[in-house]
């Protein structure tokens, strides 16, 4: 594929639009496989919008590979492997769906709030940051239409706090993203059934090593193939 | 016999390539991506007499040039590979299978190995006596001559087919095991399997992998898998499989220089799932570059040197 676009969407979080063969994506939720130059292993990344013939990802530099990215240029050519894992079920969502995103959990989120607005469902985003500069897409959900709470570690912005100190007190059903002790605070806090998205350290992202298996109520998972989108009824937490 | 073809242990390989084990599932992954009947064979992921989860997560870490796992043979066990996964490799794949399989005792491996002796896709038992993640049997039995030789005496009891004995690079004199299990009838042998590894998280000073240490393969261990194919096949008389950070099909001729008969790919298959498709239609230009006919031709030809 190549980089169409690569921008900064605060200090650390980059949104990059890539352009090619995208017709392997099938659901919101899943995910896209980089290779980069110098670095053996691939680095799985969420999708978080699709075009006709482009996908769009938004990713934090935390390490080498990513700092990688955010220094590509448009015009540049990555290889990429498309449409992995199983993404989110729509079937589910109800009415009123609760989506909630935390930091680099966010943007599956989009292109969830995308679809399902487009099924004309009322969406509540919720949307949890460490703090008002780390702040991104708030503006981009509510032009899609969804209702949007913000949630900021240090108050900054928002309301102070976690993702589940500002839940609603009503919705049909829940999606979630985010680091996994936003997802265990969820799991236990949210009431109501739901979709959670997990991460691992991933070898290959489609389902030939055994590196990302986990444990769950209905037997063993490769969090890259049968995931990464689990249902909080089959969660097994490990410890 | 086409330019690529090999022999080995009897069975004819359409070509040398054979993704190793563990890193090509049971298969179908990958035939959703390939024909994979291109391939020589492959050798399935490792099986063992009950089924196992493996080790916990984080199991894999990133390495300059490779990779670090600590799986721990999570599979299915024996009984459910051969009801449920080989049923579903025969619509996929039509050639023999390397069944690849490991143990916790000398009597796990007979068992394992009794049981899929009985399976006709299977082409060879590629006995795991080098897997440094899991804790009492694996390598163990690979790092002592001894007990490796006893679980080839033991599997070669419960089985007509080919036994290729895969040893670890973990050891200070990898020749004697060699030795040790061609005395004992092993039929060939693989190497390598992978290098005990670990690295640390900067940010919370804790081993990345949950497992703390975990097998290095990849690009980076190429060398020293040259060197054990090197130095085994010059001292033993049955067959060599070379494999360790294989990705072209340049570094399949200088393993087979090295005097390896047929070669895996591991690692390079989870960065690009069609690794061992391109290496195998890149062999023949390969080969022109350097003047060679037929593949089986080459094989342990960088000893010849020696006597000059
Ligand atoms: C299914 C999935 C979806 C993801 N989606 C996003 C996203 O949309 N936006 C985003 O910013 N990040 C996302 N991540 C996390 C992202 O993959 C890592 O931040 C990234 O791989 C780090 O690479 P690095 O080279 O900068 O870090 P390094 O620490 O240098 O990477 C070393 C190795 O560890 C792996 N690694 C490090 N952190 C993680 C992590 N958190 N999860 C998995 N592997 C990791 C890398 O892939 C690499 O193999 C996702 C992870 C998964 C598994
Ligand atoms: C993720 C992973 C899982 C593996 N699992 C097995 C296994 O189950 N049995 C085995 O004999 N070797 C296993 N191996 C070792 C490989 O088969 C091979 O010996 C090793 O990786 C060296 O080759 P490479 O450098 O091409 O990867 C595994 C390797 C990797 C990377
Ligand atoms: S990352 Fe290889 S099986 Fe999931």
């Amino acid at each position: 594929m190549t980089v169409a676009e690569n921008k900064p969407l605060t200090r650390e979080v980059y949104r990059m639009v890539l352009k090619g063969d995208v017709s392997a994506f099938t659901a919101p939720g899943q995910f896209l496989n980089l290779k980069l130059e110098g670095r053996f292993l691939r680095r799985p990344i969420s999708l978080c919008d699709l075009g006709e013939d482009s996908a769009a990802i938004i990713y934090k530099v935390v390490g080498q590979g990513t700092a990688q990215m955010a220094a590509m240029q448009p015009g540049e050519k990555l290889d990429v492997l498309t449409g992995l894992g199983n993404g989110y079920d729509l079937a589910d969502a109800g009415e009123a769906p609760l989506l909630i995103g935390g930091g680099v959990g966010v943007p599956p989120m989009y292109l969830l709030a995308k679809r399902l607005r487009a099924q004309g469902k009322a969406v509540h985003a919720l949307l949890g940051f460490n703090k008002a500069s780390e702040i991104f897409y708030e503006e981009e959900f509510r032009a899609l239409g969804c209702t949007v709470t913000i949630a900021t570690a240090d108050g900054s912005y928002g309301v102070r706090g976690f993702v589940t100190d500002a839940l609603p007190k009503s919705y049909s059903y829940y999606y979630c993203c985010g680091p996994e002790p936003m997802l265990r605070a969820v799991y236990k806090t949210a009431k109501g059934s739901g979709q959670l998205s997990f991460e691992k350290r991933m070898g290959c992202g489609f389902g030939a090593c055994m590196g990302c298996s986990c444990k769950t109520i209905t037997g063993y998972k490769r969090i890259c193939k049968e995931g990464p989108v689990l249902r909080k009824e089959e969660i097994a937490w490990e410890d | 016999m086409g330019r690529l073809s090999v022999d080995l242990c009897g069975i004819t390989l359409d070509n040398p390539v054979i993704p190793a084990s563990g890193t090509f599932g049971y298969g179908y992954e990958f035939a959703g991506l390939y024909d994979i009947n291109c391939l020589g064979t492959f050798s399935f992921k490792g099986t063992t007499r009950h089924p196992r989860f493996g080790n916990p997560t984080p199991r894999i870490a990133e390495a300059p040039a490779g990779m670090l796992n600590s799986v721990g043979l999570q599979n299915p066990g024996v009984e459910k590979v051969i009801s449920e996964e080989l049923p579903k490799l025969k619509k996929c794949f039509r050639k023999p299978v390397m069944a690849n399989v490991s143990g916790f005792s000398v009597e796990d491996y007979a068992y394992t190995c009794a049981l899929l002796d009985k399976e006709e896709q299977v082409g060879w038992l590629e006995v795991n006596v080098s897997c440094p993640n899991v804790h009492g049997g694996g390598m163990s039995f690979g790092t002592d001559p001894k007990a490796a030789a006893q679980v080839v005496r033991a599997v070669k009891a419960v089985t007509k087919k080919p036994v290729i004995l895969k040893l670890t690079p973990n050891v200070t004199d990898i020749v004697s095991v060699a030795l040790a299990c061609q005395e004992a009838g092993a039929d060939g042998l693989s190497l390598i399997n992978t290098l005990l590894g670990m690295r640390l998280d900067l940010r919370t000073r804790k081993p990345i992998l949950a497992n703390t240490m975990g097998g290095l393969s990849g690009p980076a261990v190429f060398p020293v898998a040259l060197r054990m194919v090197y130095q085994v096949a010059g001292a033993v008389s049955i067959p060599v499989v070379g494999m360790g950070g294989v990705s072209s099909a340049a570094d399949v001729i200088e393993m087979m220089l090295a005097g390896a008969a047929a070669v895996e790919v591991g690692a390079a298959n989870l960065t690009d799932p069609f690794a061992c498709k391109k290496i195998i239609d890149d062999l023949p230009a390969e080969m022109d570059k350097y003047g060679i006919e037929r593949l089986s031709d080459i094989i342990g030809g960088g000893h010849a040197w020696e006597k000059t």
